[in-house]
């Protein structure tokens, strides 16, 4: 699919519960962001820049229940539609990931493009 | 009704209309949708158009849902017949049914059928519905494959089922289950293979699937969910089975594929119309040429398709309307669904969205007693979702609450509990509600305790909830009337009710402790995690990151060798087999057998840190090498190259046995009383590779001088001229404690029997994330002696169960990941590089 979406293939590669990731390079091969790619249990998709806005665990690597992510390194929980962290510590309230928009068209993955090539939009509580 | 028909309208449909000749409307497709829209037309305005319908099937139109029912054998094709003959001929409507149009010519304004007959159009309606998706696998072309959309197929499926034998049924959505149900009533033997872990995955969540699942197994019918068809198998031209990826091969005399469905837009594309994944139409249903409309499954409305029949009705009356240039023509916004199961004794419910989180809340209900799953969502004070298994009856009700978008906050708390109790005036405070129950109400249905008795039992000095559950058995089965005894308890006790239980639940997610888990599972034979949520009424539809892990290691624990371990509730290091760093790379550490080592595993060492860069290894405290700062990209490489020099995962990320420190012992040291190495060596081989509620660490030393520091491990040998002292309970770590002498044995064989048995009862009695340190602080090192020593056959058994569930257990997982298992785990889904095109190329 050319335009606005970046076609990231079909939703098979993801199993339920678990995550994938997608790293975004430069030309040169630079790493610019590495974006998670979760599919939950009740079969939603989320994407979001695979940075903990704690210390910067990879939070594709996590336990995710309902549509959060448990980090692996400290266990902040992360929401995957907002990237919010959920705890009520004063670290915690209002740190938050970027998110990546995402589609799910035809069995098949998308994300928008602007947001993968590192403008990633700011989340809910930051706009 | 199945020969092709050709029905000549009574009225002339060149009839005059105030002088004027009709104008000729042609509908291509003689199904659900188009005939409602032709009736919408009707009603309107009856003498408007010259109507004739084509239709690819030899038949008049009838109610596609129904089909269900009637390869059930619940229902005859007759009575679900929509429109009879006697509706085409009374409304002037010519009906060319059995001949599929194939061409649309736009701008002379007519449609071409297979038969060769070419009639003009001045409006087309297309309403071509959906073709069944066919899964490109080898054999999908041989006889015996169906498809689960038309009444041939019905009648496909009853055929093959009069013979009997065996069907496939590949695809566990709505409409597979509804062909795999009709099969197994005409007495098939019916097998679903699904892709996903869990049915219906569109409309369900992973416990309403899992209660499905259990469901349809109790009648008999087999599910294999995760299941990837790669072939079905023919012999003679017939398909005779289905093989899986995984290889499994399931014999069969029939496939139905069920695997979902795409809108029929062929003609439509090749005519040149404005199709995506539908036929592309506006509020109106009008296409990219005003002259023609769609209507249906085929259409894509706003970037929607649907699959279900309620939103053909609304689309039906927009398009009508439009067509007859209505004055309220107000069109069509779109539609939300819902979605029930017509599989007879199965209730289930879904509609809108209920992936939870954020501003969004769940409620959860379970009864396990009655087999029910209640989940709605509420997001911003309004219902967004529900999921109901079991009892429907408030379906619509949530559904309605659900189209009108209206703020329920003032009956949030009852919402969940239904129309009756939401809506019937009552009390919503608990208390209260509580407080109006009479004496002989029943609180407790598990063990049929009344108010009355639980009010005497507080009364009678059980002041916390372990304490009238421990003395009335309130509550203290399935735990479903919990917040009714804690009522009981406040407006009892008032202010003397502190509200606080005597020990903490397992999580947020139950009102159980992990004892009380732990004892259930065994005491009910639960079997899974889903059920496991479902039996104790878990308060979350799939638990959270601290009770699932506590979950599979209790399943694993009871069911040796029967459960399977659930990969999504392993902590990261445990379902990547290494320990994860700060920065997101993950330290390996080989096993090394009581700390002993040899050139060939060094090299291999040595090798692998070269070979993959790893910035630094490490002796490490557990008497062992780790090397850090691997790629999850690289470790089932890293792990090959191990495995290659006889080396197996150590284990230094899991919850199970780490280390068995040793020390030289009387094979080198001037003071060695005993083989401390040799036996620890032994010990190692003996327990590597079993899960535990925690870390576990061993160590052996050869005299008291104790260089092993056998005495801060969970479980320390120190030999002695006359034996071998065992100790227990050690830690080192953030609570220094000591060990605790269990007991002095003779013989390495005595040594090793016991150290199996304590292992065993730990791994049966703590909580998980308890330590033996704190779990003997817990329970009293007495009580560990007392079920080790007492019973004289205490140790064999509890040593034979630990052997038993330790046949399954060595087995080394990272032999697995390097000959390629769960390769997904480890690699990139794919790389994106902007230049020169902005395109992406797969990592694999
Ligand atoms: C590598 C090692 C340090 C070293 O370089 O020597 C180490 C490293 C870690 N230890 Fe340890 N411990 C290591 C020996 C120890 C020891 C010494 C021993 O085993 O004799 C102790 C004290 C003894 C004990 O456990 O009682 C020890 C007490 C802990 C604790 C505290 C446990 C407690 O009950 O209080 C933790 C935290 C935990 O497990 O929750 C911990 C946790 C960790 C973790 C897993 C932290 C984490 O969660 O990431 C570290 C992982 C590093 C890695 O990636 O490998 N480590 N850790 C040692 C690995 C031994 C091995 O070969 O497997
Ligand atoms: C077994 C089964 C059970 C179902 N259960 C439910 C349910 O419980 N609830 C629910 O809401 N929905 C259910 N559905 C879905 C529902 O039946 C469809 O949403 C509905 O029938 C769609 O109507 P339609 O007119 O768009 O398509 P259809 O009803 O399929 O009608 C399209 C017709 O067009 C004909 N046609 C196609 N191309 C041409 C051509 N070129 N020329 C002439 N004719 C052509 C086809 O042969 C077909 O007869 C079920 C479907 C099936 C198969
Ligand atoms: S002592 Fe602390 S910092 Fe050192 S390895 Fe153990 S957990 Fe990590
Ligand atoms: S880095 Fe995620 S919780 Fe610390």
């Amino acid at each position: 699919m050319i335009g606005d979406w970046l076609d990231i293939g079909p939703v098979g590669q993801i199993a339920p519960g678990n995550a994938r990731t997608l790293p975004v390079r430069r030309g040169d091969g630079t790493l610019i962001h590495e974006i998670a790619i979760f599919h939950t249990s009740d079969n939603r998709f989320h994407a979001l820049v695979n940075r903990c806005p704690h210390k910067a665990g990879p939070l594709s690597q996590g336990i995710v229940h309902g549509s959060v992510v448990t980090c692996p390194l400290h266990s902040w929980n992360i929401s995957l539609k907002t990237g919010e962290a959920l705890g009520e510590g004063a670290e915690e309230r209002g740190a938050c990931v970027p998110i990546i928009p995402l589609k799910v068209d035809a069995g098949r993955i998308y994300l928008l493009r602007s947001a993968v090539m590192g403008g990633a939009t700011p989340s809910a509580r930051a706009a | 009704m199945n020969a092709p028909m050709n029905l000549k309208p009574r009225m002339n449909p060149g009839d005059q209309r105030d002088g004027a000749i009709r104008e000729k409307l042609v509908v291509v497709g003689n199904g659900m949708a188009g005939c409602r829209a032709v009736e919408e037309i009707l009603a309107r305005d009856g003498v408007r158009y010259a109507i004739t319908i084509f239709g690819a099937e030899p038949r008049v139109n009838y109610n596609r849902i129904m089909l269900s029912p009637v390869l059930a054998g619940e229902k005859r094709f007759d009575e679900i017949v929509i429109n009879p003959v006697a509706w085409y001929e009374d409304n002037a409507i010519t009906l060319v049914s059995g001949d599929a149009v194939v061409a649309i010519d736009r701008a002379a304004k007519t449609v071409t059928a297979a038969s060769g007959r070419v009639e003009p159009y001045d409006r087309l309606l297309l309403a071509t519905g959906s073709d069944p998706f066919i899964i490109p696998v080898p054999g999908k072309d041989l006889a015996g494959v169906v498809t689960f959309r038309d009444l041939d197929d019905v009648d496909k499926m009853v055929a093959a089922a009069e013979k009997g034998g065996a069907a496939v049924v590949i695809g566990g959505g709505l409409l597979g289950l509804e062909a795999a149900h009709g099969l197994s009533l005409r007495g098939m033997n019916v097998t679903v293979i699904h892709l996903m872990p869990t049915l219906m995955e569109r409309q369900l969540d992973e416990a309403a699937g899992w209660l499905l699942k259990a469901e349809l197994e109790a009648r008999g019918q087999t599910i294999l969910t995760g299941a990837d068809t790669a072939e079905i198998l023919g012999a003679d031209g017939h398909v005779a089975g289905v093989r899986l990826k995984d290889g499994r091969e399931i014999p069969a005399d029939i496939v139905v594929m069920a695997v979902g469905i795409r809108p029929a837009t062929a003609l439509a594309k090749s005519a040149g119309l404005a199709v995506e994944r539908g036929i592309v139409v506006d509020d109106h249903m009008v296409t990219s040429d005003p002259a023609i409309m769609a209507v249906g499954e085929c259409v894509q409305h706003r970037g929607a398709c649907y699959g279900l029949v309620a939103p053909l009705w609304d689309m039906c009356r927009a398009l009508a309307d439009a067509a007859t240039e209505a004055d309220s023509a107000k069109g069509y916004t779109g539609s939300v669904t819902s979605t029930k199961l017509k599989v007879s004794g199965i209730d289930l419910f879904s509609a809108g969205d209920f992936s939870g989180g954020d501003g969004a809340e769940d409620i959860v209900m379970r009864d396990a007693a009655r087999g029910l799953y209640k989940r709605v969502v509420v997001k911003d004070g309004r219902l967004v979702g529900a999921v109901l298994y079991g009892d429907t009856a408030d379906g619509g009700w949530y559904f309605d609450l659900l189209k009108r978008g209206e703020d329920i906050s003032a009956i949030r708390e009852a919402l969940i509990f239904g129309q009756a109790f939401a809506s019937g005036g009552t009390q919503l405070d608990p208390n209260a509600a509580v407080a109006a129950l009479s004496d002989d109400a029943e609180i407790c249905g598990c063990n049929g305790v009344s108010k009355g008795t639980v009010v005497a039992c507080i009364n009678g000095g059980a002041a916390t909830l372990d304490a009238v559950r421990g003395t009335c058995k309130a509550s203290a089965s399935c735990g479903s009337c919990t917040g009714l005894v804690e009522s009981l308890l406040a407006l009892t006790l008032g202010d003397e009710y502190g509200g606080e239980r005597a020990e903490k639940t397992l999580c947020k997610c139950t009102s159980f402790t992990h004892g009380e888990v732990r004892r259930h599972i065994v005491e009910k034979g639960l079997r899974a995690i889903p059920q496991v949520m479902q039996e104790l009424h878990w308060s979350t539809p799939d638990g959270c990151a601290s009770c699932r892990p506590a979950l599979n290691y209790y399943l694993l624990c009871a069911l040796p060798g029967e459960y399977v371990d659930d990969q999504q509730s392993r902590f990261v290091n445990e379902r990547m087999h290494a320990n994860i760093q700060k920065d997101g790379t993950y330290s390996v550490v080989p096993r090394m057998w009581g700390g002993l080592t040899n050139p060939r595993e060094l090299r291999a060492i040595a090798d692998v840190v070269e070979k993959f860069n790893a910035p630094m290894v490490k002796v490490t405290g557990g008497q062992r090498l780790d090397i850090f700062g691997i790629k999850k990209e690289d470790l089932p490489a890293v792990w090959a190259d191990l495995n290659a020099a006889g080396m197996v995962s150590g284990h230094a990320y899991g919850k199970s046995l780490r280390t068995v420190k040793t020390c030289v012992g009387s094979e080198w040291c001037r003071f060695g009383t005993q083989d401390s190495t040799g036996l620890g060596v032994k010990i190692e081989h003996m327990t590597w590779g079993s899960w535990m509620p925690h870390k576990f660490k061993i160590a052996v030393s050869g005299c008291p001088r104790n260089c092993a520091e056998a005495t801060i491990k969970d479980f320390g040998v120190i030999c002695v001229d006359s034996g071998y002292e065992l100790m227990v309970g050690g830690n080192g770590g953030i609570k220094l404690r000591g060990t605790d002498l269990l007991c002095k044995v003779a013989t390495e064989v005595e040594a090793m029997e016991v150290c199996a048995a304590f292992i065993q009862l730990y791994r049966e009695q703590a909580y998980y994330l308890e330590r033996t340190a704190p779990w003997i602080e817990r329970v009293g090192l007495e009580a560990v002696k007392s079920a080790l020593f007492d019973d004289p056959e205490a140790v064999a058994a509890l040593a034979r169960r630990f052997h038993f569930s330790q046949s399954f257990m060595q087995d080394d997982p990272w032999a697995k990941r390097a000959a390629g298992a769960d390769a997904q785990l480890h690699q990139h889904l794919a790389e994106v590089r902007p230049f020169p095109a902005a395109q992406m190329e797969s990592a694999k």
